[in-house]
């Protein structure tokens, strides 16, 4: 099983050295994840390093093809708060 | 009546009763430090605001990973057009960056500051980063050395930062209250774990002051930045400057948040506003207390290049860099004479001001004399826009301006309050689309300035901007800036528009 980068990866480089399997490649259109290298950092961290660190929600997808990160999670603002969230930031 | 004394020699003024914008003007706003200090920082324009209109500086992009998010950032930062921190047009590797910076040094003689930012975090990304000071310092030891950081990674990187002999560091501080710092930053990387909400903000907060003592301690000139949030840390960004201050920081630099929903950052997507001019320039007030404040700063790239407020990275890209041929033995012979005439105009200018504001006090002594029944009026302080290309003069066409340095004039001194930026009036050719919107930009920019001091302007913005009640003025080209404040501002004295504002009021009604 491997970790995916999908289509919306903005290619800052953040999940590259946190590898430990140094399976991230820098390319384009966007990074991408080598899976016959990737181990889903089983044995060596509790999380898998690069959607640990990756800025970007939805964009790495584990073995079964579900988001790590999905909408709402790096915000802190869960999608039906979004509005209420975004008046209150306006009222500032 | 006994006058206040204004500096009159080249001696550095008395502690006793000087703010921290200085007394006179504002270039002796570093009075207070101690000398070894003013020394490191006399040609570093991103640390001293006279330096900045002599010398130029460089970022290179060697570090693009975080650990952290910020709110207002967005970590898509390969833009060509964009102006503000954390964009970038290409990163470079070590060998890139070093080539490139040996490459500027040479062209542009006047950069004594080579400075990592990103477009990450530099300290995320430490074999880069220290990789490419290790290496300037080796073949470039004439070059200043800083780096900017978020400050997570910090303590455990003091030491090799002073190894590799950087000795400016800034740290970007936005609170030291978790439950505020929740609102900035959603999540850190943290030991291998991303970390969220007021946990992070904690850790976070914890790491930059433990950052900040180490360095301070370790005897590294330490700057902080802040990004004023409204309604966000405003208020709190005093309590945060009280607290960098105490620990040792030496200067404190509040920048007003840019967010714009075309940026892509979550304040900017949110409609989270940026604070008005006069609402920065309060607080600075209100932080400045005896410590240094930054108000110069331009919130550059992460790859700018030349002086504060140009960016000539355009002309350095790996394409044209990779055919420069460098002699930098040569270049830096070049650098030194070039830095000795600098040197010898700031000191020249240095003469003159001190001459401009012993007359400068005297306003004060005229509006105080016995024959005129006025004795208790003193001359309102008045806002002032100048345009400059650089060397501390009034050297640029108002067309030609893409931002104003500010300047505030008072009966005892002149202070340098900020910068505003602007779209070009004037792009040359007879194909002025749009002028008279950018006419109307410029003036909305200006808004509370009574004057704009240029080398010169054209008839018609000339008559826009006195409608506006901005009074243009190129009586004063080449000449000193704050030398030609103060004299303009003599000028509007004596002209009697100065009356305080409650006496102009009673006066029209």
């Amino acid at each position: 099983m491997a970790y995916q980068i999908i289509e919306g990866c903005v290619n800052c480089w953040a999940c590259e050295p946190v590898c430990p399997s140094n399976a991230i490649q820098a390319a384009r259109p966007h990074f991408l994840i080598d899976a016959g290298a990737c181990t889903e950092c089983d044995g060596d961290y509790a999380d898998a390093q690069c959607a640990s660190i990756c800025p970007i929600e939805g964009v790495i997808l584990d073995g079964r093809g579900i988001p790590v990160n999905p909408p709402g999670s790096l915000t802190g603002i869960p999608p039906e708060r979004m509005a209420e969230a975004m008046a209150e930031i306006q009222a500032r | 009546m006994e006058l206040t004394v204004v500096k009159t020699d080249g001696a550095a003024p008395a502690a006793g009763g000087c703010a921290s914008s200085g007394c006179g003007s504002s270039s002796d706003k570093l009075a207070h430090l101690p000398e070894a200090i003013r020394a490191k920082v006399h040609n570093h324009p991103c640390f001293s605001e006279e330096a900045h209109h002599h010398y130029a500086r460089m970022h290179v992009a060697v570090a693009p990973a975080c650990n952290i998010q910020c709110h207002y950032c967005n970590r898509k930062y390969d833009c060509a057009n964009e102006s503000r921190p954390g964009v970038v047009s290409e990163v470079l590797t070590p060998e890139q960056a070093v080539k490139k910076t040996l490459a500027v040094a040479a062209a542009i003689p006047q950069m004594t500051v080579l400075g990592i930012a990103g477009p990450g975090d530099p300290l995320a990304n430490p074999e880069r980063t220290l990789a490419t000071f290790r290496e300037l310092s080796e073949k470039a030891p004439d070059i200043k050395l800083c780096v900017s950081t978020n400050g997570l990674a910090l303590p455990e990187l003091v030491d090799e930062i002073c190894e590799h002999n950087i000795d400016h560091v800034t740290i970007t501080i936005n609170c030291v209250d978790p439950e505020i710092g929740a609102k900035i930053y959603p999540w850190i990387y943290w030991h291998n774990r991303r970390i969220k909400g007021v946990k992070a903000a904690r850790i976070l907060i914890e790491q930059q002051q433990k950052g900040l003592e180490m360095l301070v301690a370790k005897g590294v000139l330490v700057k902080v930045n802040s990004v004023m949030i409204p309604g966000v840390n405003d208020t709190h960004l005093k309590e945060v400057s009280r607290i960098v201050k105490a620990k040792g920081a030496f200067l404190h630099n509040v920048m007003p948040l840019i967010a714009e929903p075309e940026h892509g950052t979550f304040f900017g997507i949110m409609g989270q506003r940026g604070p008005t001019h006069d609402e920065l320039q309060a607080l600075q007030d209100e932080c400045a207390g005896d410590m240094a404040m930054m108000r110069h700063c331009r919130q550059c790239r992460a790859d700018a290049v030349g002086m504060l407020g140009e960016d000539r990275g355009d002309e350095f890209t790996l394409e044209k860099i990779a055919d420069m041929e460098i002699d930098y033995a040569a270049a830096m012979e070049r650098r030194a004479a070039i830095h000795a005439e600098i040197e010898a105009n700031r000191a020249a200018q240095r003469e003159q001001r001190n001459e401009t504001f012993v007359s400068i006090a005297s306003i004060k002594r005229s509006a105080a004399s016995p024959a005129a029944d006025i004795e208790r009026i003193e001359t309102r302080p008045v806002l002032m826009a100048v345009a400059s290309e650089g060397h501390g003069l009034v050297n640029q066409h108002f067309g030609h301006a893409r931002e104003f340095l500010i300047y505030e004039a008072s009966a005892m001194d002149v202070r340098f309050v900020g910068t505003r930026k602007v779209d070009l009036y004037c792009s040359g050719g007879d194909t002025c689309g749009d002028a008279d919107s950018t006419l109307s930009k410029i003036i909305r920019a200006l808004d509370g300035c009574e004057a704009v001091l240029c080398s010169k302007i054209g008839y018609e913005p000339w008559g826009e901007l006195e409608a506006a009640g901005i009074m243009p003025n190129g009586e004063h080209a080449m000449e000193p800036i704050e030398e030609a404040v103060a004299a303009l501002y003599r000028e509007m004295a004596d002209a009697g528009q100065l009356a305080p504002a409650a006496e102009t009021a009673s006066l029209s009604a």
